[in-house]
């Protein structure tokens, strides 16, 4: 699924995290962090932003992200509905390879 | 046991997994007038995410999805019931046939997602003066119903009134709500108290709806919890006489006897009903019983 819009969905507020979502000139997945856990999940929100692009069949974007301690459950949540905003389709959370025009 | 019934706006990754340390009876997950249009998709994504996700412990999962009259009802049904709460909260109950087509909906959803056919059950919240006069007939149109609820913010608008501190524009409709939910075998759930401040009026007002008769409140705040599951408990000497009619039964029942009397007084059918009532209050309130 190709990114061609900008998609953004979360908030700043605690145990949420803003998801900005746009399409890459470079290849693959390139995450932006900043996190005020960076240090102890850092590797572990960059894992849970890749996996869930992966699983909805995305392979090339730029995520931009600003967590405030969410949790996976979260994070994926607000990559999904970022990639839904970003491609105009309406992402069904429990098949997410498959959006709907 | 359904005493509170708290509001969780379905949006708030915090709060829905904090939610479940203040120990209400139910949790209401909410995808309605908690969260904007705008970001209706992120909280049904959010809240289908956290549903899987989280242990709420011993409260039962309630869902307040988007009506099916509204672009987002069809979609908030898709993803919550393969979510598998215990129940979705129907919004704008008007008539039956607003419930047949939620319960086919789920029907159908429950076949192609391997849920077992009538698993997830339903409340239908009653929120205008059409919905109050269909309410016998709402109360029976479905199996999967467990209980109705009186949403008075909307009631109040559409009977062109508002609310008052004693309540008194929403007494036929909370009657009416009761009288249907009795009659079908369902439970009857109070609306909200939206004052979180006004606590002597929501200790009133507690005490009103537990005398009519109903089983339990919505309530907005976590502090509105333990004055809800105080004023449902009851009191020593309630448990005390229930336990004393319960024994009465017992003693009778061994002596092969058809009358029952306890201090001289007949203790019969209804009387007996009551005091196993008191006793399932007072268990859940960690009291005596049991």
């Amino acid at each position: 699924m190709k990114i061609k819009d900008v998609g953004i969905a979360g908030t700043l507020e605690s145990s949420d995290i803003s998801i900005r979502i746009e399409n890459s000139e470079s290849e693959g997945i390139e995450i932006e962090l900043k996190s005020s856990v960076e240090n102890q999940f850092g590797n572990q929100i960059r894992k849970v932003i890749t996996q869930t692009l992966l699983d909805m069949g995305v392979q090339h974007a730029a995520v931009h992200a600003v967590d405030k301690g969410a949790l996976d459950c979260t994070i994926r949540a607000r990559v999904m509905t970022a990639v839904s905003r970003a491609t105009k389709r309406n992402c069904i959370p429990w098949e997410v390879d498959r959006c709907a025009e | 046991m359904r005493r509170s019934m708290l509001y969780v706006p379905g949006n708030n990754p915090g709060m829905i997994r904090d939610v479940h340390i203040y120990r209400s009876d139910a949790i209401m997950f909410d995808l309605e007038d908690s969260v904007s249009l705008n970001e209706k998709d992120a909280a049904r994504m959010l809240l289908y995410n956290s549903l899987l996700t989280f242990d709420f412990g011993q409260a039962e999962i309630l869902v307040r999805v988007n009506g099916l009259n509204t672009a987002f009802g069809r979609d908030d049904f898709e993803a919550i019931v393969r979510a598998r709460p215990d129940a979705i909260r129907l919004p704008k109950t008007d008539t039956p046939e607003d419930v047949v087509e939620a319960d086919e909906l789920i029907s159908g959803i429950e076949r192609q997602s391997g849920i077992e056919t009538g698993s997830i059950k339903l409340v239908a919240a009653i929120e205008s003066a059409l919905g109050v006069i269909n309410a016998p007939r709402i109360a029976m149109a479905s199996g999967r119903l467990i209980g109705m609820a009186l949403g008075a913010e909307d009631f109040v608008t559409d009977l062109k009134t508002s609310r008052s501190a004693d309540g008194i524009e929403l007494l036929t409709a909370r009657s009416m709500v009761l009288f249907a939910a009795r009659a079908a075998g369902i439970d009857a759930f109070d609306t909200v108290f939206p004052d979180v401040n006004d606590e002597e009026g929501f200790i009133r007002e507690v005490k009103l709806i537990k005398q009519l008769g109903f089983d339990g409140k919505s309530i907005i705040n976590p502090r509105q919890i333990e004055i809800v599951h105080q004023i449902f408990t009851p009191t020593e000497a309630e448990i005390t006489y229930a336990m004393r009619v319960l024994e009465a039964i017992r003693e009778a029942e061994s002596k092969g006897s058809g009358v029952i009397s306890l201090n001289g007084k007949m203790i019969d059918k209804p009387i007996v009903e009551r005091a196993r009532r008191v006793l399932a209050f007072a268990e859940a309130a960690g009291g005596q019983a049991g």
